[in-house]
């Protein structure tokens, strides 16, 4: 048995029963990450004896008896979020070398509740993309076809969990981040309501839609990661009170499920569409009912999104001067120009891109025709939401209309690369919860590639949206053969 | 359309040096970005708020308290550029 392939609640049998270790858990992560990532450059930082040095304490806690959900569960975490006295890169040459002086508090509490963090996962630089190629470090690669692209911007992390280089990920979520690199890698993707998950310790990018979240190999994982990382922080004043854990069962009867009818339009791979229709098949039988609903605004999710992100990130990054920490420019005339340089040197494309957008939209004269008209826009947006989650307790739809594209197809064409967000950027501009999960795979070129489904939820409904997901799991499995 | 005069100016504000074909290059990336963005003047927003937030917390005060943080993050925070004295060492301004 390799025990890195085994998911949290497997692991956590063997772990209560005393048949494996903490330990050889992690060992058996580390071998995986050293036999694959040359290929997947899906690790970015390795911790090797931090790891070691925390699966023998969780080995410790386990023997004196201690019980805890995640206790001695080796994980990944993307690299966007600090964890103590480790380096972190945004997957930005603007960073080169930092060292982050203190632990998000997803860290820290997955630090309390006894998990072991294996390493650091690439990303698109900063988050900006949908399939990690925008990575100071190379992309990462798909498990699934190694010519692909994992999705983005959480690739490395879907990746990681897909070739079980981990049990669990962390990821981030600013417009689909989560969930487009679990769809395109075949794992579950947990993008919880904004305000549900502490954002501290995330470099920030776009912060009105930024989450944290775990990418699993079960929905069950999902479940049981958000346990112990959501919750009120007061180091982020726009998490909220209140109980979040969510309770696992299988009981369907009665929910009203809404299919967004603009979500089901040209441009989705027929295919992508038969397999949702499965699911909703199966949640039928389960007793969920279904009915069409409209969410009219749908269409203007992608030009909202892609003013307001630009513009939050323009202001996010503009603290990477080169003074304090990260990439310094040399032989610089003055402050002016040792700032620009440092920038113009230190961020790569995308992120140049974005901050031009972003500083273009928030400029004198064109503030209000492009930001504030965004900002409106979406207030019509999260009416739509509003609306539909009168009528119906979630929304079903595609992640992706399509499975994992190639490596270079779409990096040339910053505008193509931004519609594949169409089915996900909604939700993250709402600020409510969705789910991604596996429905099948679909033959590309003669390899066999991951399609997913959505479940999108209003926040405070944790529990039915993972009622519904637990029944798609149990219905409709992946076989995923053990690739790389 | 941007002109390069328009891109000039954006990445002075930006604080970003491009390169004379990063300029061409970003120009016209940016132009069709913003010519698809042009679809929301379709929408006729003259009546709708704009949103601020979709958290829908009020007023999420907290005590305006000083409270101690670990020394050690902090040397280590301040460690990561150049220093002198303890201070962070910047560029000379005037």
């Amino acid at each position: 048995m390799e025990l890195n392939r085994l998911n949290i609640q497997e692991a956590r049998v063997k772990l209560d029963s005393g048949e494996i270790t903490a330990r050889e858990l992690t060992e058996a992560c580390l071998e995986q990450i050293a036999a694959t990532n040359e290929r997947l450059n899906a690790v970015l930082t390795l911790c090797t004896e931090t790891a070691r040095a925390e699966a023998d304490e969780a080995d410790k806690r386990l023997k004196a008896g201690e019980r805890l959900p995640l206790l001695g569960i080796p994980y990944l975490c993307k690299d966007n979020i600090m964890a103590k006295n480790i380096r972190v890169t945004a997957a930005s040459k603007i960073l080169e070398d930092y060292i982050a002086p203190y632990d998000a508090t997803v860290i820290k509490k997955l630090k309390e509740a006894g998990a072991i963090l294996l390493g650091k996962t690439n990303l698109d630089e900063f988050a900006h993309g949908a399939s990690t190629e925008n990575s100071a470090y190379g992309p990462t690669k798909n498990p699934w076809d190694l010519s692909r692209v994992p999705g983005g911007s959480s690739g490395g992390s879907g990746a990681a969990v897909a070739a079980d280089l981990c049990i669990f990920a962390l990821g981030s979520d600013t417009g689909g981040s989560i969930r487009y690199p679990a769809a395109f890698c075949g794992v579950v993707g947990y993008k919880s309501a904004y305000g549900a998950v502490s954002r501290s310790g995330l470099l920030s990018m776009t912060s009105s839609t930024d989450v944290i979240g775990p990418l699993t190999k079960t929905v069950a994982d999902a479940a049981i990661v958000y346990n112990v990382i959501a919750g009120f922080d007061e180091l982020d004043a726009t998490t909220y009170q209140g109980d979040r854990k969510v309770e696992l069962n299988s009981d369907v009867k009665g929910l009203r499920i809404g299919l967004p009818k603009e979500y089901f339009v040209a441009g989705l791979d027929p295919e992508v569409k038969k397999s949702i229709d499965k699911v909703k098949e199966e949640l039928e039988k389960a007793g969920a009912t279904f009915g069409e609903v409209s969410l009219p605004y749908t269409d203007y999710g992608i030009p909202v999104y892609y003013i307001i992100t630009p513009s939050e990130v323009s202001s996010n990054l503009a603290r990477f001067d080169g003074i304090a920490w990260g990439f310094k420019a040399q032989e610089t005339k003055d402050l002016q120009d040792f700032y620009k340089k440092s920038r113009g040197q230190g961020f790569g494309p995308e992120a140049k891109r974005r901050i031009m957008l972003g500083t273009f939209a928030l400029s004198a004269g064109y503030f209000d025709a492009y930001y504030k008209k965004a900002q409106a826009v979406r207030t019509l947006i999260c009416q739509d939401f509003e609306n539909a989650f009168k009528d119906f307790d979630l929304l079903l739809t595609p992640t992706a209309p399509h499975p994992a594209f190639k490596i270079g197809e779409k990096n040339n064409d910053p505008l193509a690369m931004y519609l594949e967000d169409i089915y996900v950027t909604g939700a993250s501009l709402a600020g409510v919860q969705a789910i991604s999960i596996p429905t099948g795979l679909v033959e590309k070129d003669g390899v066999m590639l991951p399609i997913a489904g959505q479940l999108i939820a209003p926040r405070n409904s944790e529990n039915k949206l993972f009622r519904a997901a637990m029944v798609w799991e149990d219905k409709i499995k992946i076989n995923k053969t053990n690739f790389i | 359309m941007l002109t390069t005069e328009q891109i000039k100016h954006i990445a002075n504000l930006a604080r970003l040096e491009l390169t004379a074909e990063e300029e061409t290059k970003y120009g016209q990336q940016l132009s069709a970005v913003l010519d698809y963005v042009d679809k929301l003047s379709e929408v006729n927003t003259d009546k709708v708020l704009i949103t601020s937030q979709t958290g829908g917390l009020v007023n999420a005060w907290r005590g305006d308290e000083v409270k101690p943080w670990d020394e050690a993050e902090v040397k280590v925070a301040l460690a990561q550029g150049e220093t002198a004295d303890g201070q962070v060492k910047v560029k000379r301004v005037l």
